[in-house]
């Protein structure tokens, strides 16, 4: 093992634990905290395999917008604490689901890219220039697409949550 | 130099806690937060993968994803937000309108 698979397992086991304490907690907030985690962790592992602009635009994107989304939705919300007001009554139907995808997703895993013969690849060349590139030389179009999502979800989200004035 | 199976494995696992929140969880926010877990899994995959076949593709699309993942928070907070303005209460299981 190299140091960066050291690390690598390393940054993959506080984001797998916290991943569930994400789903597990019965605080909203800690829940919300706990997400943080598992994002910059996440984060890390792009930066071990070499995706440094995606590594950023995680970082930014999600840890500093979207987690800031959330606690404002729980500002906004009541927030209930407890299992009971949180969870419902499937979520044993729910753990057994999980864990039944984990292993069948571990069984193809190990089916398609074995552990003893997996070759160690080297990481990607993912530096801002190489990235630019790649978007506005072949995927101009699917760019324009996303912002025009963007822009829609936007105005959407605007015109759902304002106050209605007319009523 | 990391080996492929161990970076698909952790995405299996933030992928299954994913799923474990979409259906055991009642408050609409802690589903949106597990939808984001599910996100990101399929994140890591596709940068393993360009980072397997030296190819910028994957990365690009992850790219992407987190641009729909924004805009699907931004959205689905909006719906929370004037669920809890009508109904008082944003535990999903109780709201039927559209139930058949």
């Amino acid at each position: 093992m190299s140091a960066q698979e050291y690390a690598f397992v390393v940054l993959a086991v506080i984001g797998g634990l916290s991943a569930i304490a994400v789903v597990t907690s019965t605080n909203v907030v800690h829940a919300a905290l706990y997400l943080v985690v598992t994002l910059l962790s996440v984060g890390g592992v792009y930066l071990l395999l070499g995706a440094e602009f995606v590594a950023w635009v995680q970082i930014l994107i999600y840890v500093g917008a979207i987690v800031i989304l959330f606690l404002f939705g729980l500002m906004l919300t009541k927030a209930p604490i407890g299992r009971d007001t949180l969870d419902n009554q499937q979520r044993w139907l729910g753990a057994i689901i999980g864990v039944g995808v984990f292993a069948g997703l571990v069984f193809l895993i190990q089916d398609a890219f074995p552990m003893q013969d997996a070759q160690a690849f080297e990481p990607a060349r993912g530096t801002t220039d190489v990235v630019g590139e790649a978007i506005f030389r072949n995927y101009v179009l699917p760019f324009e697409a996303v912002s025009f999502l963007l822009l829609a979800a936007l105005i959407g989200a605007i015109v759902l949550a304002r106050k209605d004035d007319s009523s | 130099m990391i080996r492929l199976p161990l970076v698909l494995m952790f995405s299996a696992l933030l992928f299954s806690a994913g799923v474990y929140g979409v259906l055991a969880r009642r408050n609409a926010i802690m589903v949106l937060m597990a939808i984001e877990l599910m996100l990101n899994a399929v994140n890591v995959n596709l940068v393993a993968f360009s980072a397997l076949l030296q190819q910028m593709t994957g990365q690009v699309f992850a790219l992407f994803v987190i641009a729909v993942a924004a805009a699907e928070v931004g959205i689905g907070l909006a719906i929370v937000i004037l669920l809890f303005r009508t109904r008082e209460s944003i535990n999903v299981d109780e709201v039927n309108l559209l139930k058949w």
